[in-house]
């Protein structure tokens, strides 16, 4: 492992690699990546592996629409020999209270602002998409064909050996135990493997950024919160789109490859680090999809788990550099979206590091907005 | 002729690949040959967790019991010791379980509570 590096990233999820191969492409390549286990093996590897540009505020709208282009193209660019598994089959979302459907004819009036190609959809419409729906005491839904699915595991293979083939290295089941300051500046790293000596260090730590944060007397605030995922058997392909509802906290979409994955959020989840599978979560996923979309019925479970979303008081990430602590930036606080959030998130975080011309105003999703009172408040996550 | 188990699993250092390795079945739920785990152990994909994900080796209906000792073995041969290896997390349900059924179940429970 090397000893110094012009840039430290602390995670090798999604974010770490994406941010790691960005640098590079600018011509930044003395880069060490840091991972405590194995690459995806946190929150990235755990998510329920969707892509969705149906956000409620501009800047998430902002961060994900250019997010989708590059996961169209990322096959090419990143030259990888695999496949992303990219499926645009469409997110329908689903409104089952008056509140929920105004929200959400705010929302698409934003999103079409963006240019985005969404619609409102009568009951009637949203079965015409989704034929086994269930619209029982459901007033309304939004639809977008380009938002989908891809394979968590396969991008962040392709951002690592795309950022290896420019010369980063990336360390597996190496952890950071200290980070090293002198007065406002960074100046290295402390590792399971030994020290190394950098000047910039980059948070991407999910759930424990909060942890890797503190170790350079930083506070932030990211809030672990445990959310549980199944997958089942694969079965013949019978569903285009995501299919999600905020009212019922859950989402439901088949893959490529035949298997359907869904998860439910649980409004009472305390935080923490807990990250075991519990049988209530498997009782009211089973009731409520079964309820949804009924043909699910005879479909095998295979494997139940959980991860941790790292959830921000606006459930908005926090990008970027840290007043008063030269030399480290964050790239934490994804609230549970920041798999499909990452292709942009690389291409910010390296422009911040290397000073270029930001490509958005990434300095109003900065950690100094929770002081200054400068909140988004992302009506949107599950 | 194939050749006994420990001839095929247990050749020491790096495998050689024959023609044969492309119709040995390691993994039935997703048609993995050892073919196609020699060449990911060779990529640099040296744990089983990894392995698991990158390939879903081990991920379906069965969630490894057949393929999991197999791949513990090419590993070993492959410069992994079995001490060294992690199995992972074995994770609910045991068995595969229909939805219908899960949901059919607890209702009931349920209603008796």
């Amino acid at each position: 492992m090397r000893k110094s590096a012009e840039v430290v990233i602390i995670g090798g999820g999604v974010i770490g690699v994406a941010i790691a191969y960005h640098l590079a492409k600018q011509g930044c390549r003395d880069v060490l990546v840091v991972e405590r286990d194995y690459l995806a093996s946190g929150a990235t590897g755990r998510c329920g592996a969707g892509v969705r540009q149906q956000w409620g505020t501009e800047m998430n709208l902002r961060m994900s629409i250019p997010s989708v282009k590059m996961f169209e193209s990322m096959n090419r660019d990143l030259e990888y020999d695999g496949d992303i598994e990219f499926k645009q089959g469409g997110y329908l979302l689903l409104a089952y209270t008056e509140v929920g459907w105004e929200q959400f004819q705010k929302n698409v009036a934003l999103q079409q602002q963006h240019g985005l190609g969404v619609r409102l959809c009568t009951p009637e419409e949203a079965k015409e998409i989704v034929p086994h729906l269930n619209t029982e005491g459901l007033v309304g839904a939004t639809y977008n064909a380009t938002d989908g699915h891809c394979n968590p595991f396969h991008v962040t293979d392709a951002y690592a050996l795309a950022a290896r083939r420019l010369g980063v290295e990336i360390q597996t089941f190496t952890e950071v135990t200290a980070i090293r300051r002198s007065n406002g500046q960074i100046v290295g790293v402390e590792t399971t493997r030994g020290p190394v000596a950098t000047k910039t260090v980059v948070n991407a730590g999910g759930a424990w950024s909060g942890q890797l944060s503190a170790m350079a007397g930083v506070e932030i605030p990211v809030r672990p919160e445990r959310h549980q995922i199944l997958v089942t058997e694969p079965v013949a392909p019978m569903q285009g789109p995501m299919v999600m509802s905020f009212h019922h906290h859950l989402y439901c979409q088949q893959t490529p490859h035949g298997s359907f994955i869904m998860g439910l959020g649980d409004p009472s989840e305390v935080a923490g680090f807990n990250q075991r599978a519990s049988w209530q979560f498997l009782e009211e996923m089973a009731q409520k999809i079964t309820r949804l979309l009924p043909p699910l019925r005879g479909v095998r479970v295979v494997r139940q788990w959980s991860g941790l979303y790292e959830m921000t008081p606006d459930r908005t990430p926090i990008l970027g550099g840290v007043p008063g602590v030269e030399g480290l930036f964050l790239a934490t606080g994804f609230s549970g979206h920041g798999f499909m959030l990452a292709p942009m998130t690389g291409v910010l975080l390296a422009e911040a590091i290397l000073g270029l011309p930001a490509s958005l105003p990434i300095e109003k999703m900065d950690l100094g907005r929770f002081a200054r009172g400068d909140l988004f408040y992302e009506p949107s996550v599950v | 002729m194939l050749g006994t188990r420990s001839e095929i699993f247990s050749s020491g250092g790096k495998q050689k690949m024959t023609s044969l390795d492309k119709q040995i079945i390691i993994c039935r739920c997703e048609d993995l040959t050892l073919s196609d785990v020699r060449v990911l152990i060779e990529k640099g994909y040296r744990t089983l967790d990894e392995l698991r994900r990158i390939s879903r080796l081990g991920m379906g209906p069965c969630q490894g019991r057949t393929c999991r000792p197999l791949v513990q073995r090419e590993l070993q041969a492959s410069g992994v010791p079995m001490k060294s290896q992690s199995i992972g997390v074995i994770r609910p349900p045991a068995m595969p379980i229909t939805l219908g059924a899960i949901a059919d179940g607890s209702e009931e429970a349920e209603k008796d509570a």
